[in-house]
């Protein structure tokens, strides 16, 4: 039978301001399925036009699928958030990448022509599920030495990379990390971030981590605003005696949901709904799981190749910011300055926060809000680095410009 | 006396109050909407310790509206906002409190210490909020009356003023701001008609069609919709429009229709209602503080007067007695029960098997005599299930389920082999029972527990000739079946303890209110109706008048009169327990020959209903010897309740049950006698019934009564 590929878009997302990991943290008491039903939810909201019954599935990742965020977490957060029951559900790990394997999966699906729509997310409760919660590796990675030990450590990875780019220097780390939080701090004020989160309400019972009762979380925790080098330079550095990675120019630990609808361009065009990206392309590509922070550069060229552009066609860059030296290795290959406009220019992951398995969606939340404000941008690109040795790109077209393909 | 001063007293006579605190947090509203403080009520457990208000309680609330108070005049918060912790709102004041009281000034103390913190949330210089996350009832409804706004989850499961029910008035405002909120007509059914309707429950979308709040939302994201909202609310992009309440003649007969449904279902027999009615009557005229000094008034009275302690008293019999009967042996003694025979296919059986089948949901296996009775009962019980799917109380699949756990056979061998549990339900005669149990337990297993649903024979005698009497249990139900919720247990002399063990496992699992028994004549609530209503007979058969007769028993607020009750039991059915009764304590209780008259015609009741009430049938009439000693309302009240007492005195004597408790717990939950009479045995103690024909009273005091 034949089939025709068709053109899938980014229709709308959403997430949770994202909080701080650990007792003192606003998500402390707070469950991560109800993160992820409550981002769904108000995903619905803003997109009325919409019939629940037409959504045909509901992807979300997680990294730790244990407790509430195992039991198939995709299915129990549709029924949770009241989505007809004929809607399915199936859960992502792509550790860091995994909301944003959601979206390509999905968007794969609807290519095929398999989905009209689905919702594609992911959350991550690192307070309730720390990283590593329990694994249990192979012993012949070691034995064998398939990898090296500091490979499923994050942090060593990257005191890796600033080791195979001595010119990236902690002082460059550091300077990308203020400027991080500058932009943040710029961005929150002009109104950019918080047009897509969703209100949650928290509980707290303990006295310790403030004040107790019922609150609403409406902004991020972890944003550091006014942070300074001076301040950065002081900080320890954790995974290395005398090394260059520092809490201040990483991202922390968080908690945090997102989600987002995928559609066919058709069938969002058809129900009225809006269309903020158009996928161009998507690659992931596995590197050495001891210099994880390199895979975003493998997995551009692959995806700038299969759709036949150059890294200066890209007019806007949404990078996940785990660690500073992973976005200036970035930038460095494809001699970026470390100071460019078109990158992450609302801040990044350093300010606002690294929920693993959520923040494929926040990045590309942020890319549809610069589409919007910047039509004479035609391409732009969402990018992180995966644990155990990957990177993950996706290519996508503002529609809002004057050239853009597609079925206006 | 301040507030302050005035809770900390009341605090001092309560010390195991379980405290509700009130915790202030603040946050940033959506939409730049402002600053906004939110009171979170938690008594710091889960949701299955509800939050409730006592005197230390509502010290807590009133230390965090001086806070917020503070904060809307220095202009630092834009509004107020009252919630409670996952799925309780709060379900009002603390009953354990209640009955400590001892003194009318202390009961004044609570009623007005509720009204002096609930009415500042009115006085705040900023909007204030109530958010109905969950259970909401009495004091934690009104908490939220005193609010400007309110909005209400569509999860919430229970919202009521259920004080009337108990024997209390909405006392902390709601029978004043409700009727000025959405009108008395409304406030009537919330406050007076669903209280007395069995404390009917309202949801959550019920509480905003009422217009009692002001917006609904869904559970999965309420608290943050509310806040939302309320920062709509704020900002004048939402404006609340409540309807007109009609305060002319609609007010005055929204009060009479509540006097209508009070005298139809206490009869003037309990104070609460007509209280409650008499400041809503007040309320017409919108004066707020009028209302409340009313409330005060009534509440202090309620609570120092006996039906309310009934009230309390029933209340924990049926919440907690039965849940965990007197006298139950451990229950990890209990065997499982995986098949369950029923001997017998006629109509009591059929019913049996019926709740067996829905509530264990293992095979039930009937028998009979012949395969047309089989047949028949297993029809019975299909025909049920398909109303109960056309009802959609259950789906296909469930009926399917149903359906095929239940089958009828004429070989007991074939049914009751691999049975651990066999109810008999055929023809109450000792001889034919007898016969039955040795049949059964020839091809039951060993374990298997042989269970009669006998109202009046003795189980032990019926176990007698068994190789295994200790297996041998009374399990009487009551009718309807499927509505009244008392089984009666009985231990007859041989039975054990694992038997009995698991005929209370199987009594929780049908979602039954078990009392243990002793096995005596009658057991308990058919013991105690034939003593009361032969005495109605007796004084009928002696020359009252049968409307003087059924007239004088109506201050009890029993369901039914007893004449309309004997047509409901049968005229057959009464006659031979009252021989039964007669045989075995003739100095008693006595046969009517009238009774026995109009057995004998064949007549089904006392009444005919052509003009649509009850009037005696001319027929029977005319079949009544009646002598000439008439008594008058007053003297057959006397004598009736002289009699209950002594019964009831005479079966504690006997070991019967374990205590009174047990005697109200039954009647309340197996003849329907009502919450504000505790039964009985509280009423009989506070109008000196007890005390005039035992010499003592059945209960300690304060135990429905206020303590000495």
């Amino acid at each position: 039978m034949p089939r025709t590929v068709r053109d899938v878009v980014f229709v709308d997302g959403v997430r949770t301001p994202f909080g701080k990991a650990g007792p003192k943290g606003i998500y402390h008491e707070t469950r991560a399925d109800d993160l992820v039903v409550k981002a769904i939810r108000e995903l619905l909201r803003r997109n009325p036009g919409l019939d629940p019954k037409k959504i045909d599935e509901v992807a979300i990742a997680a990294t730790t699928q244990i407790g509430d965020q195992g039991l198939t977490i995709g299915r129990t957060a549709g029924i949770l958030a009241g989505l007809p029951q004929s809607v399915p559900g199936y859960s992502i790990d792509r550790m860091c990448a995994g909301a944003l394997t959601a979206v390509t999966t999905v968007a794969g699906s609807v290519a095929f022509g398999a989905y009209d729509i689905a919702i594609a997310g992911g959350v991550e409760h690192m307070g309730r599920h720390p990283m590593g919660e329990g694994v249990d590796p192979n012993p012949r990675f070691v034995s064998e030495k398939l990898v090296d030990e500091s490979a499923l450590f994050m942090g060593m990875t990257a005191e890796n990379l600033h080791d195979r780019y001595p010119q990236i220097t902690k002082q460059r780390a550091d300077e990308y990390a203020v400027r991080s939080q500058e932009k943040a701090a710029k961005a929150y004020a002009n109104g950019k971030i918080q047009a897509d989160l969703v209100p949650i309400s928290v509980r707290r019972t303990n006295p310790e981590a403030g004040e107790t009762g019922w609150g609403l979380v409406t902004a991020d925790e972890p944003m550091r605003p006014g942070t300074t080098l001076e301040n950065l330079s002081g900080l320890k550095t954790p995974f290395r005696v005398h090394g260059r990675v520092t809490a201040g120019n990483a991202a922390g630990l968080n908690d945090g949901a997102t989600a987002s609808l995928i559609a066919s361009e058709d069938f969002a065009r058809e129900n009225d709904l809006p269309v903020k990206m158009r996928l161009v392309s998507y690659s992931f590509v596995g590197v050495e799981p001891e210099v994880m922070g390199y895979g975003p550069i493998p997995a551009t060229e692959k995806a700038l190749a299969q759709a036949g552009l150059s890294i200066s066609d890209i007019g806007l860059f949404e990078i996940n910011e785990a660690f500073a030296v992973q976005v200036l290795a970035f930038l460095d290959h494809y001699g970026i300055a470390d100071d460019d406009e078109r990158v992450n220019q609302y801040g990044g992951a350093i300010a606002f926060g690294h929920p693993l398995a959520s923040s494929g969606v926040r990045l590309m939340t942020q890319l549809a809000r610069q589409f919007e404000e910047q039509p004479e941008v035609r391409y732009g690109l969402t990018t992180m680095c995966v644990g155990f040795g990957m990177g993950a790109t996706v290519i996508w077209e503002n529609p809002n410009h004057k050239d853009a393909g597609g079925s206006k | 006396m301040s507030t302050t001063e005035l809770l900390k007293g009341a605090a001092e006579l309560f010390p195991d109050e379980v405290v509700t605190q009130a915790h202030v947090r603040h946050l940033d509203l959506p939409f730049n909407a402002g600053r906004f403080a939110l009171i979170t009520l938690d008594n710091g457990f889960d949701h299955t310790k509800p939050t409730t208000f006592g005197p230390a309680s509502l010290a807590n609330l009133d230390t965090a509206i001086d806070q917020v108070e503070k904060e809307a005049s220095a202009g630092e918060i834009v509004g107020v906002g009252i919630t409670g912790k996952p799925f309780i709102f709060a379900v009002g004041a603390d009953l354990k409190g209640v009955e400590l009281l001892k003194e009318h000034k202390d009961a004044l103390a609570i009623g007005k210490g509720g009204h002096e913190v609930f009415k500042r949330l009115a006085g705040i210089a900023v909007p204030t909020f109530a958010y109905y996350n969950g259970a909401a009832m009495g004091g934690g409804v009104e908490v939220g009356l005193h609010c400007q706004y309110r909005t209400v989850s569509a999860a919430l499961p229970a919202f009521s003023l259920p004080e009337v029910f108990l024997g209390l008035v909405p006392g902390w405002g709601g029978c004043t701001l409700l009727p000025n909120l959405i009108g008395a007509d409304k406030a009537v059914s919330v406050i007076i008609e669903n209280s007395l309707n069995q404390n009917k429950q309202l949801k959550g979308a019920q509480v905003y069609e009422l217009g009692i709040a002001d917006a609904l939302f869904e559970g999965a994201d309420f608290l943050e919709q509310s806040l939302l909202w309320t920062a709509s609310v704020l900002k004048g992009e939402i404006v609340i429009d409540r309807p007109v309440i009609d305060r002319g003649e609609a007010w005055d007969q929204a009060v009479a229709r509540g006097r209508f449904i009070a005298d139809s279902k206490v009869h003037g027999a309990a104070p609460a209602a007509y209280r409650a009615l008499d400041i809503i009557a007040a309320a017409k005229n919108g004066d707020l503080q009028q209302g409340y000094d009313a409330e005060d008034v009534a509440l202090a009275d309620l609570i120092m007067g006996g039906e309310l302690r009934s009230g309390i008293y029933a209340f924990n019999l049926v919440q907690k007695r039965g849940k965990r009967p007197a006298g139950a042996p451990d229950k990890n003694l209990a065997r499982p029960v995986t098949k369950v025979g029923v001997v017998g296919a006629g109509l009591m059986a059929s019913q049996l098997a019926l709740l067996f089948l829905r509530r264990l949901e293992v095979p039930v296996v009937l028998t009979d005599i012949d395969q047309e009775r089989v047949d028949k009962g297993v029809g019975y019980v299909h025909a049920e299930i398909e109303k109960l799917l056309g009802k959609g109380r259950i789906n296909q699949d469930k009926a399917n389920r149903l359906k095929a756990l239940v089958t009828g056979v004429l070989d007991k061998a074939e049914g009751f082999s691999d049975a651990d549990f066999i109810i008999e339900a055929v023809f109450e005669e000792i001889g034919v029972k007898q016969t039955v149990f040795a049949e059964v337990e020839a091809v039951a297993p060993a374990h298997a527990i042989l269970a009669t649903n006998t109202s009046s024979l003795s189980v032990t005698e019926m176990a007698s000739k068994l190789k295994n009497p200790e297996r041998v249990v009374g399990f009487h139900f009551f009718n309807p079946v499927a509505i009244l919720p008392l089984l009666e247990i009985v231990r007859g002399e041989q039975t054990d303890d694992a038997s009995l063990a698991t005929a209370f496992a199987v009594a929780k699992k049908l979602k039954k209110t078990a009392v243990l028994v002793k096995d005596a004549p009658a057991f308990v609530v058919n013991r105690i109706l034939t003593r009361f209503m032969g005495e109605i007979q007796n004084v009928i058969d002696e020359g009252t008048p049968v409307e003087v007769a059924e007239k004088a028993v109506e201050p009890l607020g029993l369901p039914m009169s007893p004449l309309v009750l004997l047509e409901l039991v049968g005229p057959a059915i009464g006659l031979h327990v009252s021989e039964t009764l007669n045989r075995a304590f003739p100095d008693r209780f006595t046969v009517s020959p009238n009774l026995a008259a109009v057995v004998k015609a064949g007549k089904r009741g006392f009444y005919v209903y052509d003009s649509g009430k009850p009037e005696l049938d001319p027929e029977v009439a005319a079949l009544l010897q009646q002598g000439n000693s008439v008594l008058t309302e007053e003297q057959v009240r006397e004598r009736v309740l002289d009699a209950v007492a002594q019964e009831i005195g005479l079966m504690l004597d006997e070991g019967v049950v374990a205590e009174a408790q047990d005697i109200d717990l039954c009647l309340i939950t197996g003849a329907g006698w009502p919450f504000h009479l505790g039964g009985i045995t509280p009423y009989l103690d506070r109008e000196g019934v007890s005390e005039r024909v035992n010499g003592k009273k059945f209960l300690a005091p304060g135990l429905a009564s206020v303590p000495a």
